[in-house]
C-alpha cells in the first residue's frame, strides 16, 4: 500500500519525461527540414559567446530593468531546481527530505532556495505588471494581440503558482519548521495554516509542486518558452563575422563563374541533368537553413529587436520579431502536417511569403541590423528576410519598380543612377 | 569652377610602374552624387596635405553591388563583385580607403570568399591612422568650440563595429561632441541602407530619416557629422524639413579640410 504513491510518481515522472523527449524528438525534426549550413569559425569562440551571452546573460542586462529581473528569475529557476533533485529521489524511493541528513548545509542551501523563490515571485509579479497594468509598449504590437499575449501571461501564472508552491510546501513541513534552519521564509507563511491538517496540505503541495513542474516542462514545447533550453545552442550558432558581412550564395558563384569562363561551352548540357536546379532564396520553411529555423524556435517574443527597428517606430508594418514567430508558426505547421500524413509533408498549398510574411514588411527593411543587435539572444531576422528578397528578386522578379530600376543602373552602367561608367572620374573637373 | 585636383588613376601609375599606397574607392555616389563628390574632394585635399600616395580606379571603378544584393538580387551583386575584383587583382591591391561604408563592407566583408582580400578602412579610420603617424595635424579652427554631433553609419558602426575613429577626429576639432540618445551600437538608421536610398519607404507614420533629425535637434548641434554619403543625403533631407539654416550636414572629412582651410 505504502509503495502505491512511489508508483504514481514513477508513472508521472517517466510520462512527463517520456512525453516532453517526444516532442524535443518532433523540434529536431522540425529544424532539420531546414537546408544545412556550415559552421564556420573556431568553436571555442562559440563556447565563450554561449558562457556569456547566455549562461551570463551578458546582453540582457542592456536593459537594466528587465535585464535585472531577468536575471533573478534566471538564476532563481536554476537554483530551485537543485530542489526539485530532491524531491525526484523523494518521490521515486518513498523517502522525505533525503538530503537533510548532510547537516547545517542543508539549511542553508533550502534557505537560499527560499529567497530566491521569493525574488522569482515578486520579479514574476513585475513581468506581469509590465505586460497587463504598465502596457509596456513592445508587447502591445498587433502581433502580440490573442495567444501569443495569453502564452506570455501563461508562464508567468505557472512561475508565481510553482513557487507559491514552494514555499507552502516548506511551510507546512513540521519537521522542516521544526528543524528551524533554512526555513527564512517560509517561518512567515506557516502560521498562516495554523489549525489546518498540515501534513495533508504539505503533500498536496508537495505533488502539485512536482507535478507542475512536469506540466510546464511539457508547456515549452506548445508555447514561446523554449528559449529557456534553446538560448544554449542558439548563442553557440550565433554568427561570428562582422553583422554587416551577408552570406555569398554558393549557387550564384557557380553560376557566375560559368558566365565568366571563357573556355565554358554555353552550349553544353549539365551532366546532371536530372537534378532540379537550386531554388534561390527562400519562400517556405524548408529554404531555410537550420540555424535560421532554431533562431524561430528560440525567440521568446521580448520584442527587444521590434522595439530598435527603424521602420517599425515609423508604423511600417516590418516588425522582426513577427518575422520570427511566423517562422515558427509556419514551421510548426509544416510539422503538425507531416505528424498527421505518417511522416511526409502533403503539399498544403501554403507558403511563409504570402500566407504568413507579405512583400511590404520585406521592402520596409534598412538592413541596420538594429534588430540583430538588440536580441539578447543572437537571433538574426535579416537572415531571414534577405533570403526572402532573394527569393522575390532572383525567382520571381518582384521587386519593386524602383529597385529594378536601381538594379538594371548597375547592370547596364555601373552605378545606382543612370550615369554612364565612363563619366566615374568627372567629380574632378567640375 | 575650382582648380582642379591632380588625382591619379591607377592605370596612370601602372604605366609608369608606381605602385601607390592606398587606392581611394571612391564609390558611386562619390563619383556622381553632387553632394557626395565634394566629400570625395575634401577627402582628396586631404592626402594630399598628407603627403599619401594614393591612386583611384576612375572610369574602372564599377558598383561594388551593395545595393543590388540588400535588395536580394545575388546575381548583380557576385557579377559586379567578381568584375571589380579581377580588376583589382590586376593591379596587385593591397590596401583601399573608401568614404562609403556601403563600400567599406561589402569590399572589406563580402569579397574575400569572392578571390579579393584586400586591407580595407573606412576614410575616418584611415584618416585617424595619418594622426596616429603624424602625417596629418587636425586643428580646430572654424570649429572650436562648435556643438558636434556623429551620426553613425549602420554600416561602418553595428555591422563592423567602427564608433571610435570618427569620433576621435571630431575631437581633435576642439569642437564639443554632443551625443544623440541613439549613438554607436544603438546609432538609428538614416532610412536609406538596405537598397531604401533607391525606392520610396512602405507605408507608415513617419519617415525614418525625420526621426532620426528630431534625434538629433534634441542634442542641439550645429553641426550633425556624417561618415556615409547617403546617411549625409538623408540627415541633409531632414534637416531641410525640420530645421533649414540651424544645423549643417558634414562628412568628417569635410570638417578637417575645412578646418584646414584646404
Amino acid at each position: 500500500m505504502t509503495l502505491l504513491p512511489n508508483f504514481i510518481f514513477w508513472l508521472i515522472l517517466v510520462g512527463g519525461i517520456g512525453f516532453f523527449v517526444r516532442n524535443i524528438n518532433k523540434l529536431k525534426r522540425n529544424i532539420k527540414l531546414g537546408k544545412t549550413v556550415s559552421v564556420e569559425g573556431p568553436s571555442k569562440e562559440r563556447w565563450a559567446n554561449m558562457a556569456r551571452i547566455a549562461l551570463g546573460q551578458s546582453k540582457m542586462v542592456r536593459r537594466p530593468i528587465s535585464g535585472l529581473l531577468h536575471v533573478v528569475v534566471y538564476i532563481g529557476f536554476v537554483v530551485i531546481n537543485i530542489e526539485v533533485l530532491e524531491i525526484v529521489i523523494d518521490g521515486l524511493f518513498g523517502t522525505h527530505r533525503i538530503f537533510s541528513s548532510i547537516g547545517p548545509l542543508y539549511g542553508f542551501l533550502i534557505g537560499v532556495f527560499e529567497v530566491f523563490a521569493l525574488l522569482v515571485f515578486v520579479a514574476v509579479v513585475v513581468f506581469w505588471l509590465r505586460r497587463n497594468v504598465l502596457r509596456i509598449k513592445r508587447f502591445m504590437s498587433s502581433e502580440m494581440k490573442g495567444w501569443p499575449k495569453q502564452d506570455g501571461n501563461l508562464i508567468l501564472y505557472f512561475e508565481i503558482v510553482l513557487m507559491a508552491l514552494f514555499i507552502i510546501m516548506n511551510a507546512t513541513d513540521v519537521q522542516f519548521q521544526e528543524m528551524s534552519s533554512g526555513n527564512v521564509i517560509s517561518q512567515f507563511v506557516a502560521p498562516w495554516f495554523e489549525g489546518f491538517p498540515l501534513h495533508a496540505i504539505e503533500r498536496t503541495a508537495w505533488w502539485l509542486h512536482i507535478v507542475g513542474i512536469l506540466v510546464f516542462l511539457n508547456y515549452l514545447y506548445y508555447s514561446k518558452h523554449l528559449h529557456i533550453l534553446l538560448a544554449f545552442p542558439n548563442t553557440y550558432f550565433g554568427g561570428l563575422t562582422p553583422k554587416g558581412q551577408m552570406d555569398n550564395l554558393e549557387s550564384v558563384t557557380n553560376e557566375v563563374k560559368l558566365m565568366m569562363d571563357p573556355d565554358a561551352d554555353p552550349f553544353a548540357v549539365p551532366d546532371d541533368s536530372t537534378e532540379e536546379p537550386e531554388k534561390f532564396g527562400a519562400s517556405d520553411v524548408f529554404d531555410l537553413n537550420r540555424i535560421q529555423l532554431l533562431n524561430a524556435y528560440t525567440c521568446t517574443e521580448c520584442g527587444r529587436c521590434t522595439s530598435e527597428c527603424p521602420a517599425n517606430n515609423t508604423g511600417k508594418k516590418l516588425s522582426p520579431r513577427k518575422i520570427m514567430m511566423d517562422t515558427r508558426d509556419r514551421l510548426q505547421e509544416v510539422g503538425q502536417n507531416i505528424d498527421s500524413n505518417k511522416g511526409t509533408f502533403k503539399p498544403d498549398g501554403k507558403q511563409l511569403l504570402g500566407d504568413y510574411i507579405t512583400n511590404e514588411e520585406l521592402w520596409a527593411c534598412t538592413s541596420c541590423n538594429a534588430c540583430v543587435e538588440a536580441c539578447p539572444i543572437s537571433i538574426n531576422p535579416l537572415s531571414i528576410i534577405l533570403d526572402m528578397r532573394r527569393y522575390l528578386v532572383m525567382e520571381q522578379s518582384a521587386a519593386p519598380t524602383e529597385l529594378n530600376t536601381m538594379m538594371s543602373n548597375i547592370e547596364n552602367n555601373g552605378a545606382p543612377w543612370p550615369y554612364n561608367q565612363m563619366d566615374r572620374l568627372n567629380w574632378n573637373k567640375e | 569652377m575650382s582648380e582642379q585636383l591632380k588625382v591619379p588613376t591607377m592605370a596612370e601609375l601602372h604605366a609608369q610602374g608606381i605602385a601607390p599606397e592606398v587606392l581611394f574607392w571612391v564609390g558611386c555616389a562619390g563619383s556622381f552624387d553632387d553632394r557626395a563628390k565634394k566629400i570625395t574632394k575634401a577627402l582628396v585635399k586631404i592626402l594630399h596635405k598628407a603627403n599619401v600616395k594614393f591612386a583611384v580606379l576612375g572610369t574602372e571603378e564599377s558598383c561594388t553591388g551593395d545595393p543590388a544584393k540588400r535588395a536580394g538580387n545575388e546575381f548583380l551583386f557576385q557579377m559586379q563583385a567578381v568584375t571589380n575584383i579581377e580588376v583589382m587583382n590586376a593591379y596587385e591591391i593591397k590596401k583601399i580607403v573608401t568614404a562609403c561604408p556601403h563600400c567599406f563592407n561589402t569590399i572589406k566583408n563580402e569579397y574575400p570568399s569572392l578571390g579579393g582580400t584586400y586591407e580595407v578602412v573606412h576614410h575616418t579610420q584611415f584618416l585617424k591612422s595619418l594622426l596616429d603617424e603624424g602625417r596629418l595635424s587636425i586643428e580646430g579652427g572654424q570649429f572650436k568650440g562648435k556643438r558636434i554631433t556623429f551620426h553613425d553609419p549602420c554600416y561602418l558602426g553595428r555591422a563592423n563595429n567602427v564608433y571610435e575613429a570618427p569620433r576621435e577626429l571630431i575631437k581633435k576639432l576642439d569642437a564639443e561632441l554632443v551625443e544623440m540618445k541613439n549613438c554607436r551600437k544603438k546609432g538609428l538608421c538614416c532610412g536609406a541602407g538596405g537598397a531604401q536610398m533607391f525606392k520610396d519607404a512602405e507605408p507608415g507614420d513617419k519617415e525614418i530619416n525625420i526621426e532620426r533629425t528630431e534625434q538629433a535637434m534634441e542634442v542641439k548641434p550645429h553641426i550633425i557629422a556624417a561618415g556615409c554619403p547617403f546617411c549625409n543625403t538623408m540627415m541633409t533631407d531632414g534637416v531641410k524639413n525640420k530645421a533649414e539654416g540651424q544645423i549643417e550636414v558634414m562628412d568628417v572629412a569635410e570638417l578637417i579640410a575645412n578646418a584646414e582651410d584646404l
